[in-house]
């Protein structure tokens, strides 16, 4: 009998890479569903553009850095990197955004860096906030709620995403985007905000990004997440709590000039970035208290720019700015070793 | 989210697939076969190995003495039959590396012959000291794998004013359940032991924690102990790595063992549950420690059971024993899956530090490729003492091994649980094994280079010494030359005076 000899554990758990990425990818499901039955074909067109791109760009690199390709496609975290690209744009973008989306989160946020597990920021937030930056026009052009089948068919929905037929669509600002312009103007808010609606904006029968209106369908995904473990609530909670802290303070303070908790919340990519991106394993600090300080400058930050800001939007530039403070607050952040204090000193005897 | 509500004494761990109902309700079966030749390894525990004092050739008894312990810390070998000295010779451990280690062969004569006891006839009327000689004669080590004798232990014990026995019962990894059935059917005699110990130590109270996966065994414990209001049962969730008697000791009690000492610091003493059953049986029946129960299990194994296996015993027989298929064993490890040795073959012997057999089928050892990691940090909430295992393995692929110490890699237990939740499948307990062990090399090259250092400066001390001694000799023997010469020229010109004077008077006279 010969048996060869190796080191414990013999046995391990089930749950591997792959399928910690399909479980995310599962939990973004409906909120992308609902993103198509809003904004129709053009949306899905742009979805498969930034995912197919994705994965396309994966394969570049990994063939230019000589390694094989196929089991690090497998792993699913291209796909999911699309997808979350493709959640930020605005539905009816041309497809060349799509693609340059991917370029820069593969390319750039990924794999310069040396590949899955060692880029410093959140791939699919560095190209939302560079397309921003490059792109202000296309990447602020916010389409009405056009339903599937009640607006452009299949084959006019190609014009829109790989023509130029966007300009048509009617078009109209989000939420915070009013509120942005509505200063500029020296409206108050209630003047810009007259058709807010707190609900539909929860369930997310409204304009704005692809895979970010519904924070109703993106927070189950998240809870659910949560729930199998996949990510934890300290990131999460911290963020949202800051968030809400600081908006509800200032509300009470002056209710004409700063938006409230429930509106806050409700906008932009607070509820994705929460539970999808402030989570992302590579680029959140390790530990539990790390993570929670990592959600709080999160939530302050978005705060700060979307109040007193240039952007109407704070949530990219928020978790940017965040992820390059992530090795630091690693650094720091330990949790306290079994029979040491936190300095790493041995405890006293008569302390134990 | 659940992890708000958990009882902050307890870190990280995991439930791995328990693998236990095979084996857990199952009698201990005491039935295997007397081997014909048993091999007997001079070292079974920590500390110096013993030494043989039997012949080749010479007739033994059962539990007579094989070799006697040297030093402080080492514990005795007794016959577990009787029979022919038949060779002692250097035979593959029950070790990964399985290197020849001393051993003693006894050719069994079948007649299983004990040497005359002496019980004693009430094992509480013994003063703690001969409870404690009694149990070090007898040749009990910690069955829980630790092998630390248990004499030593329980008389640093009685010197270091003891408050708490604490019994692990926790068996935590997978497949194992010899302690579970050892409670289940001798909660009685356990107990006995344990009350044992706590005589043998002044101590005045004990606990015993069992995991809570094991129901029947805390229910034949609490009946044991209804009698002795100084023990109490405990049970503590089913956690991997639960039976770290040091997690174990936080869970309970919420006292904490400081990272540079041990449980006496404190004032606790942890021992094995199949120890405590160990010492009942050198004290009470003066038997020495020469069988143990070991759970053989795994998908290779026909009858998974627990078995009542003499020290000694190869492991082939015993897997014969339950039905093993061979061909089917694509892992064979000493001890449980977690923390256990894969061993490299079959025909090694039980010894003492044994509780499980497992013979692994393909499908249970399955191993996915290594991927890189994705900083899931999942290792840092499942490490048990607070490290970051991911932090630290990549400083030790970095050769940085000055930085993984920083982080803590000398507090690491190596029990495994970081490369068991690794959705990337990295050998994380590998890398910190792997860095303990060139960190000990390094630490003995620069013992080495001390001593070298010292013996160095040692030679140019004693030639330093020795020139001066020579220079001052030289210097005494100038002086004495110089001396002598003085005196002999001074001797020389009180000659020529007295001459002198004698001239002089003679030429007085002659005028």
């Amino acid at each position: 009998m010969s048996i060869k000899p190796v080191s414990g554990p013999h046995v391990i758990a089930v749950r591997r890479v792959d399928e910690i990425m399909g479980l995310v990818i599962i939990a973004l499901v409906p909120a992308t569903a609902w993103g198509l039955l809003l904004f129709g074909f053009p949306a899905l067109y742009l979805c498969s553009a930034t995912i197919g791109s994705a994965l396309l760009f994966e394969a570049m690199c990994l063939k230019m850095k000589g390694v094989e390709a196929a089991p690090f496609l497998r792993d699913r975290s291209a796909i999911l990197t699309g997808l979350l690209v493709a959640m930020t744009l605005p539905p009816w973008a041309p497809w060349w955004i799509g693609v340059a989306g991917s370029a820069i989160a593969i390319v750039l946020g990924k794999q310069v860096y040396g590949g899955l597990g060692q880029n410093l920021f959140n791939p699919a937030m560095l190209a939302r906030v560079a397309l921003l930056i490059s792109f202000p026009i296309e990447m602020t052009t916010w389409v009405n709620v056009n339903p599937l089948f009640f607006g452009p068919g299949p084959i006019d929905s190609l014009a829109i995403t790989f023509g130029n037929a966007g300009a048509d669509a009617v078009t109209g600002a989000t939420t915070l985007g009013a509120v942005k312009t509505g200063f500029s103007n020296h409206l108050t808010l209630p003047g810009s905000l007259s058709d807010y609606n707190g609900f539909l904006s929860f369930i997310g029968w409204e304009r704005g990004s692809f895979g970010e209106t519904s924070s109703l369908l993106v927070l189950g995904g998240g809870l659910w997440l949560l729930y199998k473990r996949v990510i934890q609530w300290h990131g999460p909670v911290a963020l949202l709590a800051s968030i809400a802290l600081l908006s509800t303070v200032f509300h009470w303070i002056d209710s004409s000039h700063y938006l409230g908790p429930w509106a806050h919340l409700n906008s932009g990519a607070i509820m994705l970035l929460a539970f999808f991106i402030a989570t992302d394993y590579v680029t959140s600090p390790n530990t539990p208290a790390g993570q929670m300080l990592f959600g709080a400058g999160c939530g302050i930050l978005i705060f700060i720019i979307r109040t007193w800001g240039g952007y109407p939007e704070g949530s990219g530039f928020a978790i940017l700015l965040m992820n390059a403070t992530t090795p630091l607050i690693d650094h720091y952040v330990r949790p306290r070793i079994y029979g040491r204090y936190r300095n790493g000193r041995p405890i006293d005897i008569s302390q134990s | 989210m659940l992890s708000l509500f958990e009882n902050p004494r307890l870190r990280g761990g995991i439930h791995a697939e328990e693998h236990k109902v095979e084996t857990s309700g199952v009698p201990i079966a005491q039935g295997m076969p007397l081997p014909k030749r048993l091999y007997i390894p001079v070292q079974q525990h920590v500390g110096k190995p013993a030494e043989p004092l039997v012949k080749v050739g010479e007739k033994v008894l059962k539990g007579q003495l094989l070799a006697y312990s040297q030093g402080t810390i080492s514990a005795p070998v007794h016959a577990p039959s009787s029979g022919l000295i038949a060779d002692v010779l250097d035979y593959p451990a029950p070790h990964p590396s399985a290197l020849p280690i001393r051993t003693i062969v006894i050719e069994t004569d079948g007649l299983d012959e004990w040497v005359p006891l002496q019980i004693p006839v009430d094992p509480f009327e013994l003063q703690p000291e001969e409870i404690c000689m009694r149990v070090g004669a007898a040749g009990v080590v910690g069955l829980g794998g630790a092998v630390f004798p248990s004499a030593v232990k329980l008389d640093l014990g009685r010197k270091n004013q003891i408050h708490t026995l604490l019994i692990n019962a926790g068996e935590c990894e997978p497949y194992l359940t010899c302690d579970d059935r050892l409670m289940q059917e001798r909660a009685a005699d356990i107990v006995t032991g344990i009350r044992l110990m706590l005589r043998g130590m002044n101590a005045p109270a004990a606990i015993i924690g069992i995991e809570d996966n094991k129901q029947e065994a805390y229910d034949a414990m609490t009946v044991a102990c209804a009698a002795y209001p100084e023990i109490t049962v405990r049970q503590v969730p089913t956690r991997y790595p639960m039976g770290w008697d040091r997690q174990m000791l936080r869970y309970l009690t919420g006292w904490e063992i400081p990272a540079d000492g041990r449980a006496t610091d404190i004032g606790v003493v942890i021992h094995n549950v199949a120890t405590a059953y160990a010492v009942f049986k050198a004290v009470c029946l003066a038997q020495p420690l020469i069988s143990r129960v070991v759970t053989v299990s795994g998908g290779a194994v026909g009858k998974p059971q627990n078995v009542e296996v003499l020290i000694g015993s190869l492991m082939t027989e015993v897997l014969a024993y339950c039905d093993t298929d061979k061909a089917a064993i694509s892992r064979l490890i000493m001890g449980g899956p977690m923390m256990g040795d894969a061993l490299p073959r079959a025909d090694v012997p039980v010894v003492k530090a044994c509780n499980g057999i497992l013979a692994l089928a393909a499908e249970e050892i399955e191993t996915p490729d290594v991927k890189p990691c994705i900083r899931c940090s999942t290792c840092v909430g499942a490490c048990p003492v607070g490290l970051l295992p991911l932090e630290m393995a990549s400083r030790i692929k970095a050769n940085q091994l000055d930085a993984a110490v920083d982080l803590g890699l000398k507090d690491c237990i190596n029990c495994g649980t970081c490369s068991y939740v690794c959705p990337s499948n990295i050998p994380l307990v590998h890398y910190f094994k792997y860095a303990s062990g060139e960190l000990y090399k390094r630490q003995q090259m620069e013992h080495k280079s001390e001593q070298t250092k010292r013996l160095v400066d040692d030679r140019n001390q004693r030639m330093e010494r020795i020139r001066l001694q020579q220079e001052e000799e030289a210097r005494k023997a100038a002086e004495a030359r110089a001396e002598r010469q003085r005196q002999q020229e001074a001797a020389k010109a009180a000659a020529a005076a007295a001459k002198a004077t004698e001239a002089t008077k003679v030429t007085e006279e002659s005028l």
